[in-house]
């Protein structure tokens, strides 16, 4: 699997959204991304590609988009 | 209840947007909503930590006017369902709420609140002690709440003040939802000493959060254990706060390994970790374990409140007097609340209770006299901090899925449900994920070939732990 088919997955396991929804996806925009969901979300990043994020990088991660752009920057996460 | 006049324009609110309100607009604010309503009825009010939730429950309380408190993103039909059984006067909504009620009319609109007048014919008698509504099982929608008294609320808050030692100084961060009995006994204290309310809904995991914390210096938080789970996950330890003087605990057991790690980060810090023990049913709070214990005596509720007494009973209602034995712990206090309602008619109740409080926990007490609980005797459990009962959650099942046969189970933040019938799986979640209001990731379904009852068609809860334990 892709790094970009690893991250999707988590967001549609864990959040129960479809790939369509993906794009420009927030926090909140479905009840299921909130804190609970957020908090399962990052464990489900952290395992998928084998890192331990920071408090930061875990309260900055906002959106769909935003996550791809920490992981790249900050993970060494290539999409 | 307050006396907001005496802490003149000391700030008692900041909302997450930077609007404030002093304790002398508050008073001003609220008496003028109060004057508007005019006399003692029944209002519901839908809550988010925002000013005019304050406003509005800060008038209720100090008006004599009955507020029931719900949080404002109730499911529809169980906001319905619960309009019908108890017709209120008014309604007190977030102004973006008002155009899904159309056949009530709007009265005023203060701080982003607007009050609205319902049509129901008032059949039903308020007792005249009845100060405050609040629900035992908020996101099942149940019909049932607590009958809280105004001396109740005042001896709990007066007892919380003198253990936590709180002042006008302090700055307090809502974590929790204001219609949540324990959200609100941080709003009931910090008012009452002339302290400052931290306002906002956004969560732990958002940077607006900290922002807002580290921006407002806010001095203390409280939390239930999913919060302290996500306080892990996020590393909280690491966390530059200095402002921050001591966080509160409850709403659940605590497991012991983040007890330890929780009661150890505030001793190397110097900040304070307060575990926490209480219900509704008894205002608030009804033990707490005193900062300096919080390591040696760590997985214990502590000890009763001041003015407060704890007794363990066993299966025959005698006393227990010897440490390390289980029974059903007992409080006796003045914020043991009148009673239940389960309709409009029990409003007129009085006191139930008189002052004794059977908790449906099991506990047993050290050789030092602090309390630990074991268990509980009623079927529920603790999602996120919210009391889900489970016999209510099988009655909503069976209501919407005609013929299914279900039973639901579980631990604490993980609820099982059973049903026979797999088709049905994804559909049970999200009706169950929907009607709560709760993320689904709590709930797991569990398909089995047959419910276990005993001969007499009870169901075998015992034998359906097997199937997560």
């Amino acid at each position: 699997m892709t790094n970009r088919e690893l991250y999707d997955n988590a967001f549609i396991e864990v959040l129960g959204v479809t790939n369509e929804q993906l794009a420009g996806l927030k926090y909140q925009d479905v009840e299921t991304w909130d804190s609970v969901g957020h908090m399962s979300l990052i464990a489900a990043l952290e395992s998928a590609f084998d890192i331990m994020m920071d408090t930061e990088d875990i309260i900055d991660f906002s959106s769909y988009e935003k996550g791809m752009e920490i992981l790249s920057a900050k993970y060494e996460v290539e999409f | 209840m307050w006396n907001f006049a005496e802490h003149g324009n000391s700030t008692a609110i900041i909302d997450e947007y930077g609007k404030t309100l002093t304790y002398r607009e508050l008073k001003t604010e609220s008496e003028k909503l109060a004057a508007i309503i005019g006399k003692r009825c029944l209002v519901f009010s839908l809550c988010r930590n925002e000013i005019g939730a304050v406003v509005g429950y800060s008038a209720f309380i100090n008006g004599d006017i009955v507020p029931l408190l719900l949080n404002a993103n109730l499911e529809k039909e169980l906001l319905n369902n619960l309009l019908e059984i108890y017709k209120p006067e008014y309604l007190w909504v977030p102004e973006e709420m008002v155009s899904e009620f159309q056949n009530m009319s709007e009265e005023v609109n203060m701080q982003g609140y607007s009050l609205l007048k319902t049509h129901y014919k008032v059949d039903y008698h308020l007792y005249p002690e009845l100060a405050l509504l609040l629900t035992t099982s908020g996101s099942t929608g149940s019909p049932k709440f607590v009958r809280q008294s105004y001396a109740n609320i005042k001896a709990n808050t007066d007892s919380i003040i003198e253990y936590l030692e709180l002042d006008s100084s302090e700055r307090a961060i809502t974590t929790l939802p204001m219609n949540y009995t324990y959200g609100l006994s941080i709003i009931n204290t910090h008012l009452m000493v002339g302290a400052t309310l931290l306002l906002t809904d956004k969560s732990l995991m958002q940077k607006e959060f900290w922002n807002f914390f580290k921006s407002e210096k806010a001095t203390s938080f409280g939390g239930v254990p999913y919060t302290y789970e996500m306080l892990d996950r996020l590393r909280f330890y690491r966390m530059q706060l200095p402002s921050l003087r001591y966080m509160t605990q409850a709403g659940g057991k605590l497991t012991p390994e983040l007890h330890k790690k929780f009661a150890e980060y505030a001793e190397e810090n110097g900040k304070k970790f307060i575990v926490m023990y209480g219900q509704c049913e008894a205002t608030a709070r009804m033990g707490y374990l005193p900062a300096n214990k919080a390591v040696e005596k760590c997985g214990s509720i502590g000890i009763a409140i001041p003015g407060g007494k704890f007794h363990l009973i066993d299966d025959n209602g005698n006393y227990i007097d010897q440490p390390d034995t289980t029974g059903e712990l007992v409080y006796e206090g003045a914020n043991v609340t009148l009673g239940y309602a389960e309709c409009s008619a029990d409003l007129a109740k009085g006191d139930e209770w008189n002052g004794i409080l059977r908790t449906g926990d099991m506990a047993y007490f050290d050789k030092d006299g602090y309390y630990y609980i074991v268990g509980r005797k009623k079927r529920f459990l603790k999602i996120y901090g919210n009391r889900v009962n489970l016999d209510e959650i099988d009655r909503l099942i069976k209501g919407r899925f005609d013929g299914l046969e279900c039973a639901s189970a579980g631990v604490d933040d993980h609820m099982y449900i059973f049903i026979t019938d797999g088709s049905k799986a994804d559909a049970v979640k999200d009706f169950v994920a929907n009607k709560t209001k709760l993320n689904p990731i709590a709930f797991k379904i569990i398909v089995i070939d047959e419910i276990p009852k005993n001969d007499a068609g009870k169901i075998l809860y015992k034998e359906l732990a097997r199937y997560y334990e």
